[in-house]
C-alpha cells in the first residue's frame, strides 16, 4: 500500500499511502523538538535506572547509587513521626494520669495514642471496640469491678489482675463453693435463685428465702448485704443488669460452683509509663469512665453505677 | 508552505525543524484591542493576589485565596468549603459553555486575544522587538555571527524574558498563600519548598513556551484548536482573506498591466506580504483557514493599512463568516454581523450559560452556613448500662461556616424517653439538647451518648438537629439509627 504515496497538492505534504474510501492520511513530519523530547526521556530513563532501584536481577533489583528504598523511606517517616510525637509523650509521662483529662491537648493525644496501643495489645480479649465478651469485661459500660475512675483503671492496667508473680496485682479469690464442697448443689441452686432475685429477675419463693440465708452466711463479706459488690475486693455488683460471664441460671450455677478466676496481664513491665497512661485515658474516655475520687473524700461507695458516669 | 512541485524531488523528512517566525510590528484597531486585553489580563493576573478583603479576625484578608492547607477557597465575599466544590465545577461548566458561546460567534477569539500562551508570547515578542529591533533587524541578527553586539543583545533579551517568567511563576503562588507574608518568606528563604519548586517550574515553562516554543504550542501541543474547529460553523466569524476580491494578486500596477491582459480583473492584493510578516504564527492567511491561524487579526490591521495607502477599500482580510463569504462571492450584500451573533445556537448557549450562573447565584444566596452530620459507633453498636438502659454513641460534626465562633444547640428528635449527653458531661446531666461551642470557620467534633430504655424496636430512626444560637441562626438536621438488642 505504501507504493501509493504521493504528494498532496494543497498542502505539499506526502501521504502515507493508505486509502480508505477515498480518505487519505498526510504523513506530516513531526516537529524536531518532539524528537529531542523523546531522546531526553530516554536519557532521563537511563540516569534514573542508575540512581534508583531498577534492573531486576535474580535475587533483587539493582540498588541504585542513591541507595533509595521504600523501606528506608518508611523508616525515615516513622522516625520523623516518633520525633514529632516525642514532646507530647514526654508531657504525658510527666503529668499525673488523673490530670490528663483536664488538658484538652494531652487528652486528645492520650486518647489517640491509647486507641492505637489498645488495637495492638488489648483487642485480643476486649475486642476492637472494647466491647469485651464472655469473661472479658465490656469497657464501654458503666460497671467496673475494680473501679472506673482514671486512677483505678490505670492501676488495673499497670498491675494486671491475678498475676501470681506480682504483689501489687489486683487479686480476689471467690471460693469454688461447689467444687470444694462448701455448698451442696441444692444450696447453690437456692443461692442462685436469690442472686437472680437481687438482680430483679424471678420472684421471691421458698428457694430464695433459703438462698438469702446461705448468701448471708457465705457471700455478704465480699458482695455486701445488698449485693452491691465491693470494688476494693473486685467483687461484682450482683444487682445491676451487667454480667461478666452471663446472668442465666446455668451460668450462675457454674460460677458459684467453680468460681471464676479471670486473668489480665500486667502492662507496667511491658509498656512504658506514658503508654500505660494513654491506655488508661483511652479506656476512661469510652463512655463509662467515672470522676476521680479525691483522696480526702469518703471511700468509694459500694454503689457504682449509673449516677457515677463522668468524664 | 512551499509549492508541491518543489518538494517532489526531495525525500520528505520525518522530522521538521521549527521555521523562525519574526513578526513585524503593526498598529491598528485589532492591535490596540490586543494591547487593551493584554493590559487587562496581565493586570488581573499580577494584581489579584494583592487585593485585600476584610473578613474579620478569624479569616484571611486576601480577596482571592485558594487556601489548600486549610481547604478553603476565598473569592471576595464568597467562601467555599471543600464539600461545596460543586460551585467550582459549576464555574468550570460555565467556562466550557462560555467558550462554546465565544467560539460559535467569534471563532477562535480565545486563542487570538485571551489565551495565556498568546498574551505571554505577545509580551515576549515586544521585549524581543525592544532589544533586537523589528522583523528585518531580527532576521539580520539571527544570521549575523556571534559577536559582542549579538551576545549582549541575546543576554539582555533572555534576561528580561527570564525576569518576566519568574514574575509569572512568582505571581501564581501568591494565589495559594497570604501574598505579603509569602513574598517576605520567599526572600528570607523561609517559604515552603513547594513554593520555590512551583516558581521554578512555571519560570521554565513561561520562558520556554513564550520565548521559544510559541506557535509550536498552539499547533502541536494544544488540543483546543482542534476542538474549536469542530465547534465553529458557517455562521462563526473568522479571519478570512477575500480571495474573490484579492485575486489575481499582483506586484504593482505597471507589472499588472504587463502581465494580465484583462486589467479590470486585477485583484486588490498587491502581494506585499505584510499579512505574512506580521503573523505571530508565521502563516499565510491567503491560503485559507488553517490550524495555525489563532485569529489574532493582526493581518487585518496590516492589510487595512496597505489598502488605505493604495486607495482601496479596507477589509481585504477581515472577520467574515463563511455564509457571508459565499454571499459576497456571489455579489450579494453580506449578512449583518448582529444576525450572525444572535442566532438560535448562540442564544441557546447564552441561556444555558446564564441560567447556570443564575442558579449558582441563587444557591449561593440560599446556602446556610451551618451543617450537621452524625456517625453512629459501629463497634460496639450499643452498650448495656448497669441500670439496664441501652446507650448508643455518635460522633457528631457541626460545621460552623461563619467567620466567628458560635454557640450551637444540638437537639434530638424521636425516641421520646431518650436522653443525651456529651463526652465532656455526665449522664445525670443528660437532657434532650446539648449546647456546643464551635470555633470560627471550623468543624466542631462532639462525641454524643444517647441512652434509652432497653425495651423497644431494635432499630429506630432518630434525628440530630442543630440550631445557631446567635442572631444569624440557621439550622440543619441529620438522621441516624438508634440500635438496641432485639427482643428475646
Amino acid at each position: 500500500m505504501s507504493d501509493n504515496k504521493r504528494i498532496d497538492e494543497p498542502t505539499g505534504t506526502e501521504t502515507v499511502g493508505h486509502e480508505w474510501d477515498g480518505i487519505e492520511e498526510l504523513d506530516t513530519p513531526l516537529p524536531r523538538w518532539w524528537l529531542w523530547t523523546f531522546y531526553i526521556t530516554i536519557v532521563w530513563a537511563l540516569i534514573y535506572t542508575i540512581l534508583f532501584p531498577a534492573w531486576p536481577l535474580v535475587e533483587r533489583a539493582t540498588a541504585g547509587v542513591l541507595g533509595w528504598s521504600s523501606h528506608g523511606e518508611l523508616n525515615k517517616e516513622l522516625a520523623a513521626a516518633d520525633a514529632k510525637l516525642l514532646p507530647i509523650r514526654e508531657a504525658i509521662g510527666r503529668t499525673p494520669v488523673e490530670n490528663i483529662p483536664n488538658d484538652p491537648e494531652l487528652l486528645r493525644a492520650a486518647v489517640a495514642g491509647g486507641q492505637s496501643t489498645f488495637k495492638v495489645y488489648c483487642v485480643q480479649c476486649h475486642g476492637s471496640g472494647a466491647a469485651g465478651g464472655k469473661g472479658y469485661p465490656n469497657l464501654n459500660d458503666d460497671d467496673w469491678l475494680w473501679g472506673g475512675d482514671i486512677n483505678a483503671i490505670h492501676y488495673t492496667i499497670e498491675h494486671g489482675i491475678r498475676n501470681p508473680d506480682h504483689d501489687e496485682t489486683r487479686l480476689s479469690m471467690m471460693p469454688a463453693f461447689g467444687r470444694d464442697g462448701i455448698l451442696t448443689p441444692a444450696q447453690i441452686s437456692n443461692v442462685v435463685s436469690y442472686v437472680q432475685l437481687l438482680s430483679g429477675e424471678g420472684k421471691a419463693s421458698n428457694a430464695t428465702a433459703r438462698g438469702a440465708q446461705i448468701y448471708a452466711e457465705n457471700c455478704v463479706s465480699c458482695h455486701g448485704a445488698e449485693g452491691k459488690g465491693d470494688r476494693v475486693q473486685g467483687a461484682p455488683d450482683l444487682t445491676d443488669a451487667i454480667w461478666l460471664y452471663g446472668g442465666d441460671r446455668d451460668t450462675l450455677v457454674a460460677t458459684v460452683t467453680n468460681s471464676r478466676q479471670g486473668v489480665m496481664p500486667r502492662w507496667g513491665n511491658r509498656l512504658d509509663p506514658a503508654t500505660v497512661k494513654m491506655l488508661a485515658t483511652y479506656v476512661h474516655s469510652l463512655g463509662g469512665g467515672e470522676a476521680t475520687v479525691v483522696a480526702a473524700a469518703e471511700p468509694v461507695p459500694a454503689a457504682g453505677g449509673a449516677e457515677n458516669v463522668a468524664p | 508552505m512551499s509549492h508541491p512541485e518543489d518538494l517532489k524531488s526531495l525525500k520528505p523528512s520525518l522530522y521538521e525543524a521549527r521555521k523562525g517566525v519574526y513578526p513585524k510590528a503593526v498598529d491598528g484597531t485589532f492591535r490596540r484591542l490586543k494591547w487593551a486585553i493584554m493590559a487587562i489580563t496581565l493586570t488581573i493576573y499580577y494584581v489579584t493576589p494583592w487585593l485585600r478583603w476584610d473578613r474579620g479576625p478569624y479569616a484571611p484578608d486576601q480577596a482571592v485565596l485558594v487556601d489548600l492547607a486549610h481547604r478553603r477557597f476565598y473569592m471576595f465575599s464568597i467562601e467555599i468549603w471543600p464539600h461545596e466544590f460543586y460551585y467550582v465545577a459549576g464555574l468550570l461548566i460555565m467556562a466550557g459553555i462560555g467558550l462554546f458561546l465565544v467560539t460559535s460567534t467569534v471563532g477562535r477569539a480565545w486563542c487570538g486575544y485571551a489565551c495565556p500562551q498568546t498574551v505571554w508570547t505577545d509580551l515576549f515578542l515586544h521585549v524581543e522587538r525592544f532589544i533586537d529591533g523589528d522583523r528585518n533587524a531580527q532576521i539580520r541578527l539571527k544570521k549575523a555571527p556571534m559577536g559582542a553586539t549579538k551576545l549582549s543583545k541575546r543576554t539582555a533579551k533572555y534576561a528580561i524574558w527570564l525576569a518576566i517568567a519568574m514574575a509569572t511563576g512568582g505571581a501564581w503562588i501568591f494565589y495559594f498563600a497570604d501574598a505579603p507574608t509569602l513574598l517576605r518568606d520567599l526572600f528570607t528563604g523561609d517559604a515552603p519548598y513547594v513554593a520555590y519548586a512551583t516558581i521554578g517550574v512555571l519560570t521554565a515553562t513561561t520562558f520556554i513556551f513564550g520565548g521559544f516554543m510559541r506557535e509550536q504550542v498552539c499547533i502541536y501541543m494544544c488540543p483546543w484548536p482542534r476542538i474549536q474547529t469542530a465547534l465553529m460553523d458557517e455562521k462563526s466569524l473568522t479571519v478570512t482573506y477575500k480571495d474573490w476580491r484579492g485575486e489575481p494578486r499582483t506586484h504593482g500596477i505597471k507589472k499588472a498591466q504587463a502581465e494580465i491582459a484583462d486589467f479590470d480583473k486585477v485583484g486588490d492584493c498587491i502581494d506585499c506580504e505584510q499579512c505574512v510578516s506580521v503573523c505571530p504564527t508565521g502563516i499565510d492567511i491567503r491560503e485559507g483557514p488553517q490550524i495555525g491561524c489563532i485569529t489574532c487579526a493582526l493581518c487585518i490591521d496590516a492589510c487595512d493599512k496597505v489598502m488605505t495607502q493604495i486607495g482601496r477599500p479596507r477589509g481585504l482580510i477581515d472577520y467574515v463568516t463563511e455564509e457571508s463569504a459565499d454571499l459576497e462571492k456571489a455579489g450579494k450584500p453580506p449578512k449583518p454581523v448582529i444576525r450572525t451573533l444572535l442566532r438560535p445556537r448562540t442564544i441557546a448557549y447564552f441561556m444555558l450559560w446564564g441560567s447556570i450562573g443564575l442558579a449558582m447565584l441563587f444557591v449561593l444566596g440560599q446556602r446556610t452556613r451551618i451543617d450537621i452530620s452524625a456517625q453512629q459507633d459501629r463497634n460496639p453498636l450499643f452498650v448495656r448500662l448497669s441500670d439496664g438502659h441501652i446507650r448508643n454513641a455518635y460522633t457528631v460534626k457541626v460545621r460552623n461556616m461563619e467567620n466567628r465562633p458560635r454557640e450551637v444547640e444540638i437537639g434530638l428528635e424521636g425516641l421520646p424517653d431518650a436522653i443525651m449527653w456529651t463526652a465532656e458531661s455526665t449522664r445525670d446531666t443528660g437532657s434532650r439538647t446539648v449546647t456546643v461551642a464551635t470555633p470560627a470557620d471550623a468543624v466542631a467534633k462532639t462525641r454524643i451518648f444517647v441512652a434509652a430504655p432497653a425495651a423497644g424496636e431494635p432499630r429506630k430512626d432518630i434525628v440530630f438537629t442543630v440550631r445557631g444560637l446567635d442572631a444569624k441562626g440557621g439550622e440543619d438536621k441529620t438522621q441516624v439509627f438508634f440500635d438496641r438488642e432485639a427482643a428475646q
